[in-house]
């Protein structure tokens, strides 16, 4: 016995390990070389620039911004005029971006709803047909769609004296739609301040008047007592207003076009029916998987509690369904924004696209390329920290 | 108690009038709702089939079979394509019978594809008789590679390589080699249509998809410098848009590079898509690297296997099965936003239409009939892929074990 262990005992033990095969070295050189090869890479070709800009004399820096701009804009949310600088070029690019997207967003969740919510209808029929929506729209490439709409629709209408006349009155011709559109007359004020009131008291009073209930359990019939203050104060403003609040403005054609009413170009009316038509289908999906997600022993026990279907509805499927649908319909929601990029093919003056035009116009092809991209970026990144502090907060409680 | 035994009969499968009451007309509502939207289907319906057989004029198409296949490329080095054909339609045969399955649905609607180009309308000139009897004789090679898969020596693995093979020479074959004296180099500014899209699809799945599963695993590495390259890496991409990013790919890289350094636009334009989408594959191989439960990893580690093998043997063959679904999702939408491509002057299949429709005066006021031709190409495509990834799931018994 003795003998086999000091047969082990004489095996000498070498304590270090030789370096190439230490862990803790190979970790920091591995780090080290990777970070060498990226920034080494990064700064190679930032000379190579440097270098072909120094040749053709030209600067990399943002100067050529307070420049005067140069070029029209075809439709502005700002008003707009070529003498302006090139920054200001790019703060209507940034803002009839956000115009297309805030409208996709807000028409893209009513139709995706609605085509979600039909497929699951238990009618057959019903349900086949928001199938065959989602399947048409999920695979054709956007872009595509686009050109179906603006090139395919909008160019084919008629002329602006044979226009289409849907009730509204709305004219639809070539170039767009003109629509009627409410306006506010001398006293509108009053009676718009009298609305305004309405809808803020009515929210608060639905809030404490159902914090009451659930407290004291009484019944405050929160429900009818704000939808009566919701309907009252207007009424109120109305007739203060003298009856006349509103007028309409109903577009007339006068000599070769429309003047009057609100006129959509079918340059952004193609842009937003294409982005909301299209990611409708997704967000039809994400809808019914969301749905299709809450347990069905929920349901059933919500029916033995003796709930009926508004409150089945409200109190037990939808907050649960929300938990799943939101996450996705976000990123839908991103998704949108960053294809109305896509605009630039059919010649919506958005971000991209005034973005080319002053890199045409000016050169300074990178500095404006890191600049629209930056604001790509930041709308991505705002919407994913959203993203996980709402994640985060939903997170179901484990016990 | 005199047990009385009634024999009960199964119960029948419901009929089609007991079919209609329950899923069109269970209620008055469902009722009103079934007439409403049936009246919409029909008038719907017999629009688009009165606009399309006779009021739309298909000519724009119908004309032009090869600008929309191959765009400029020389008709007299078509053969080149052939080649390819011949060897795909061998692997078709050979694929559905070594696979099966949705492999066989595959192949019947690549045969399909074929017939259609020998039935089309004859007043297209440029597709030739001949064109004609060389597309009707891949119907045989078909066959021919079914019938050769059938021996015992083929396996799933060769026809794979195959199927590698083939790609590779095909690409070969028709960009040229300029040092054999009968296959000149063809420009790429002469490829075009759906064989650009394709090249820009397939070529970006293949390249995007290893580099993906890198920045997964970049990302999800205990490294931090290599973490957070990564991880900005991923984010920025994603971040933007992909005519940000192919914009990017076309025209800001080459000023970072030095003067010499030319790069072809089609490989630029596939550069672009290959970032684009290696970004997304890469957050969707992520989800699935971490619902690898840790106890694999461990296990692996007690067995005494090193990292390298543990991620290739353990970690990624779990974590790819369980992504399939998000991955060829992702492949379908790179393979439809191949259409951007036509941004930076890449001729795919969708500005092949446009060039079309711009450069004859007699087309004008056809552009519906275009558009809903190329919306229906890609319709079919992706409606194939994704029809083929939910068989795959189901093979692979995804989400069942």
């Amino acid at each position: 016995m003795t003998s086999r262990h000091s047969g082990i005992n004489q095996v000498q033990f070498r304590s270090e390990i030789p370096f190439w095969r230490d862990e803790r070295v190979l970790r920091i050189a591995a780090q080290v070389i990777s970070a060498i090869l990226i920034i080494g890479f990064i700064i190679w070709s930032v000379d190579n620039v440097i270098k072909a800009t120094a040749q053709r004399g030209l600067s990399l820096g943002f100067g050529f911004l307070n420049e005067s701009a140069g070029f029209p804009i075809g439709e502005t949310p700002i008003p707009y005029d070529p003498s302006r600088s090139f920054a200001y070029a790019f703060v209507v690019g940034v803002l009839s971006t956000l115009k297309v997207a805030i409208l996709g967003v807000v028409f893209t969740t009513l139709l995706g709803t609605l085509v979600g919510l039909m497929r699951l209808s238990s009618n057959w029929l019903i349900s086949r047909i928001a199938l065959a929506y989602v399947e048409i729209h999920r695979n054709i490439p956007l872009l595509v769609l686009l050109f179906l709409w603006y090139r395919g629709v909008f160019l084919k209408f008629p002329r602006v004296q044979e226009s289409i006349t849907w009730p509204g009155p709305i004219f639809i011709n070539q170039r767009g739609l003109y629509m009627t559109w409410p306006r506010l007359t001398s006293t509108g004020t009053i009676f718009l301040t009298a609305s305004t009131a309405g809808i803020l008291l009515a929210i608060i009073a639905f809030i404490w008047l159902r914090k009451v209930r659930e407290v004291t359990g009484r019944p405050t019939y929160f429900g009818l007592t704000s939808l009566a203050i919701l309907i009252l104060f207007p009424l109120v403003g109305w007739f203060l207003a003298g009856g006349n609040p509103i007028t309409f403005d109903i577009p007339q054609l006068s000599g070769f076009n429309f003047q009057g009413g609100v006129h959509l170009t079918p340059e952004f009316t193609a842009l937003l029916i294409g982005l909301v038509t299209y990611t409708a289908g997704f967000i039809a999906e994400v809808v019914r998987a969301g749905i299709q997600a809450v347990n069905r022993g929920q349901l059933e026990a919500a029916r033995a509690l003796g709930l009926n279907y508004s409150q089945l509805l409200g109190l037990v499927i939808i907050p649960q369904a929300l938990r799943v649908i939101i996450p996705p319909l976000i990123s839908q929601y991103l998704n949108l924004t960053k294809n109305s990029s896509l605009a630039f093919f059919i010649g919506y003056p958005e971000l991209f696209f005034i973005g080319k035009t002053t890199i045409n116009q000016a050169g300074r092809a990178i500095q404006v390329f890191v600049l629209v991209m930056l604001v790509y970026l930041i709308i991505s990144l705002l919407t994913s920290m959203i993203l996980n502090t709402y994640n985060r907060r939903i997170q179901f409680i484990e016990r | 108690m005199a047990a009385t035994s009634k024999v009960v009969r199964p119960p029948q499968s419901p009929g089609a009038l007991q079919w209609l009451r329950e899923n069109l007309f269970n209620n008055l509502l469902n009722s009103l709702l079934t007439v409403i939207s049936l009246a919409v289907i029909l008038f719907t319906l017999a629009g688009a089939f009165r606009w399309v057989f006779f009021t739309a004029n298909w000519e724009p198409i119908s004309n032009n079979p090869l600008l929309y296949l191959v765009g400029q490329y020389p008709r007299d080095d078509l053969w080149r394509l052939g080649v390819g054909l011949v060897l795909s339609s061998f692997l078709f045969g050979g694929s559905w019978r070594v696979w099966g399955g949705v492999l066989r649905t595959l192949a019947f609607t690549y045969a399909l594809f074929l017939l259609a180009g020998v039935l089309w309308p004859l007043q297209a000139e440029t597709l030739t008789l001949t064109m004609r009897a060389f597309l009707l004789a891949n119907l045989v090679v078909i066959y021919l590679g079914f019938a050769f898969a059938g021996f015992k020596f083929v396996r799933p693995l060769s026809v794979l390589f195959g199927w590698v093979f083939t790609l590779i020479i095909t690409l070969v074959l028709l960009h040229g080699i300029s040092s054999v004296a009968f296959l000149p180099d063809v420009s790429t500014g002469l490829w075009g249509g759906i064989m650009v899209t394709l090249i820009l699809a397939i070529g970006g799945i293949t390249l995007s998809f290893p580099i993906g599963v890198l920045l997964a695993l970049g990302r999800r590495s205990s490294l931090p410098v290599v973490t957070i390259f990564s991880t900005a890496f991923i984010e920025v991409i994603r971040g933007v848009p992909l005519i940000g990013i192919l914009f990017l790919s076309s025209i800001i890289v080459p000023l970072f590079l030095p003067p010499e350094v030319r790069i072809d636009r089609l490989l630029r334009a596939l550069l672009g898509m290959t970032l684009f989408s290696a970004a997304y594959t890469a957050e969707n191989v992520r989800g699935g690297l971490a619902a690898v439960p840790p106890g694999q990893v461990e296990a692996a580690k007690a067995i005494g296997l090193n990292n390298f093998q543990i991620t290739i043997l353990i970690v990624l063959p779990q974590a790819l099965r369980a992504v399939i679904p998000p991955i060829v999702g992702q492949f379908i939408s790179l393979f439809k936003d191949t259409t951007l491509a036509s941004g930076v002057a890449v001729l795919e299949l969708l500005s092949v239409g446009r060039s079309i429709l711009q450069a004859n005066p007699q087309y004008i006021g056809l552009q519906t009939e275009v558009y809903l031709f190329i919306a229906a190409v890609f319709w079919i495509l992706s409606y194939l892929m994704s029809y083929a990834s939910q068989r795959l799931e189901v093979a692979l018994g995804v989400g069942q074990r």
